[in-house]
């Protein structure tokens, strides 16, 4: 191995949350105890984040310290939110939405998206979180599988993104802007708000019912809507605990936005049902204003993603040099797997490594981690977290095999976690494709080592991931072929240094266009103005046609291969090749 | 350089990543994270366009001065002058 093992001082060691014990006897009835619930056995992940502290005289704690990007800062304590989302579920009320109707949020990380999170699960709607810099595409695809019924989003984004199509998507009843004034066909947030009780008690709801939408990429077809339920909030208490260090009144920044899952599930509901106190940075990364407020806010737990951590580390060290981070005690990291030179960048700077954790949309949770008791492997994602069984599969005609350590194969788990998904919306089919003889197939490769350390190889399908962002080639392709020059697509992630990967377009183009700069540029302008930033190609290459199967399938996995230098493997399938 | 130069030489270069904003529209007080909506790679990828047209080489601490075509202007003819 490259890298030497990080060996945790014993004072490290016996801080942690997750000890040995817990993990020898621990069951999910454990966790499902770290819950207050509500009579009959029912729960509400908005009264298990909020109400129940105020219940327990907590009210007065501090919740969240909110950062503006103009320098505003706001605190808010566990009553303020409790009562903020007793207004937002009252406004739900008042406009006619009840249970299984479904309210997406879309907007920056703004006190109001956290309020509106938490007071649509107080009122029995299901919440989903969309991206914001995400273009008018990908929100409407989401938007129609979804049948969202109410929105909250600002007047920019509105007008932007919404308007053109808003009575296009007939089951969405009520857009709420934030704010004090309201485009046409929308209600003002503000006053609404202003008009509302502050008292809503959390609704009941049995542990199987929905809470929250998360939507992912697939390889093909439209983008997955994996559904999660109230009772989820179990496993997101636990790991908070054991995966994350979370305690009550910790000083704890997820940098995550809350458009992702990470964002959601670590960004809001494992954070306040641990009753910590969470720190929200409305602006995007910038060098000195991180490293100025773990200094200034005293940051104890710091969970971030590797793209953040390349972009320190480009800087430097020196330029961490003038600032005080020893109230940080525990650092993770998660989006895509961490590089093994930033997990020991991370502990020469901070003075500890960064525990790298793996997960997806899917698990909810956190799946596999470093945990602050483990001694860090850099480069490795760390063991299964206490009720996790995790193994190494390979695919056969006979079924699913299990690999020895040290052998490559798909990362594969038991299900029955509490924050598994539940379904893909309308999507029985792809749902029950996930799992094969007992096994949730993740769709990851990766191996594990002698010691039952888990290292990620690759990805078993066509999916990118780009500064943490899992992104559908079928999707990105899509919007390509709607540029009047574009016959065909091929979209393919290529390795880099800060982003992991980026996303590279392949096109052939139709009859009476030449490939140049300019045509270049527009076929990439489209695509970022269809798709956004985060997801539309950084570059598009010309070819006069793409590498296909005998079915028509452009083969991604030819044009990455040969991007990389990589053997083309198998190719007994290709019918037409890339010219 | 001059400066309506060095902003014409900004603007190109913000136009070469994000070929969706058109520079005729872009005000000198538009954030081009806020307003503009470049993502975090954009701006890495801005800054090596600059690098390449101008020869100056932008340290991550200086990028909060180029977040805007007025910033630009100012900050890259200082360090076209040193």
């Amino acid at each position: 191995m490259a890298f030497d093992p990080i060996i945790k001082p014993e004072d490290v060691r016996a801080s942690a949350s997750l000890t040995k014990e817990i993990r020898a006897k621990f069951t999910w009835d454990d966790a499902r105890a770290m819950l207050d619930g509500l009579p009959g056995g029912k729960l509400n992940i908005a009264h298990e984040a909020l109400d129940r502290h105020v219940a327990a005289g907590q009210g007065d704690a501090p919740a969240m310290t909110w950062l503006g990007k103009d320098g505003t800062r706001r605190d808010l304590s566990y009553g303020d939110l409790t009562g903020q989302t007793a207004r937002f579920a009252n406004v739900l009320r008042a406009h006619g939405l009840a249970v299984g109707d479904r309210l997406f949020g879309l907007m920056g990380r703004e006190v109001d998206l956290y309020v509106a999170a938490l007071g649509t699960l107080k009122a029995e709607l299901t919440f989903s979180p969309l991206f914001s810099a995400f273009g008018p595409d990908p929100i409407r695809t989401r938007m129609e599988i979804g049948g969202a019924n109410a929105l909250i989003t600002t007047a920019s984004i509105y007008t932007r993104k919404i308007a053109a199509w808003r009575h296009e998507l007939p089951s969405l009843k009520l857009v709420l802007i934030v704010g004090d004034a309201a485009p046409e066909g929308c209600v003002a947030l503000g006053p609404a708000m202003a008009a509302a009780s502050d008292m809503f008690a959390p609704v009941p709801m049995d542990p199987e019912d929905a809470a929250l939408i998360h939507f992912t990429s697939g390889t093909t077809g439209r983008p997955k809507g994996a559904v999660h339920v109230h009772g989820a909030v179990a496993y997101h208490v636990m790991t908070g605990r054991y995966a994350l260090e979370m305690r009550a009144g910790t000083r704890y920044w997820c940098t995550a936005d809350p458009g992702w899952v990470t964002g959601t599930s670590y960004g809001i509901i494992a954070p306040l049902a641990n009753r910590v106190h969470m720190l929200v940075d409305e602006a995007e990364f910038d060098l000195d204003r991180w490293y100025g407020t773990l200094q200034a806010e005293r940051i104890e737990v710091w969970y971030t993603a590797p793209t953040a951590i390349r972009m320190m580390m480009r800087a430097g060290e020196y330029a961490a040099a003038p600032y005080d981070v020893s109230s940080l005690r525990f650092l993770a990291s998660v989006g895509e797997p961490l590089n093994p030179e930033a997990v020991v960048w991370g502990n020469r700077v901070f003075g500890r490594p960064f525990h790298d954790n793996w997960w997806r949309t899917e698990t909810g949770g956190i799946v596999i981690a470093n945990t602050q008791g483990m001694d860090i492997k850099p480069g490795s994602m760390g063991k299964p977290l206490p009720g996790q069984v995790a193994g190494i599969v390979e695919r056969g005609d006979a079924g699913l095999r299990e690999l020895g350590q040290g052998q490559v194969g798909e990362l594969a788990l038991r299900p029955g976690w509490p924050s598994m998904m539940r379904a893909y919306l309308h999507e029985e089919a792809r749902y029950a494709k996930c799992f094969v003889d007992g096994w949730y197939l993740t769709g990851d490769l990766a191996m594990r080592d002698a010691d039952g350390y888990f290292w990620f190889v690759g990805r078993a399908d066509d999916l990118i991931k780009t500064s943490g962002h899992l992104i559908g080639p079928f999707e990105v392709e899509s919007a390509l072929i709607e540029h009047e020059a574009v016959a065909e697509a091929g979209v393919i992630g290529l390795p880099d240094e800060t982003a992991g990967e980026v996303v590279r377009a392949y096109v052939s183009l139709n009859p009476g266009f030449e490939p140049s700069d300019d045509l270049e540029k527009s076929i990439r302008g489209l695509a970022r103005k269809r798709l956004g930033a985060a997801v539309a190609p950084r570059e598009v290459l010309f070819r006069k046609t793409l590498p296909k199967t005998r079915s028509g399938k452009i083969m991604r996995r030819l044009l990455k291969a040969r991007a990389l230098g990589l053997p083309e493997g198998d190719i007994s399938t290709l019918e037409s090749d890339e010219s | 350089m001059t400066d309506p130069e060095i902003r014409a030489a900004f603007l190109a270069a913000l136009s070469d990543v994000a070929p969706d904003i058109d520079p005729a529209t872009v005000g000198g007080g538009d954030h081009i994270q806020d307003d503009l909506e470049l993502d975090s790679m954009d701006v890495l990828n801005l800054v090596a366009t600059l690098h390449k047209a101008l020869g100056v080489d932008i340290p991550e601490a200086d990028y909060p001065q180029i977040a805007t075509l007025d910033l630009a202007a100012r900050y890259l003819a200082r360090r076209l002058a040193s």
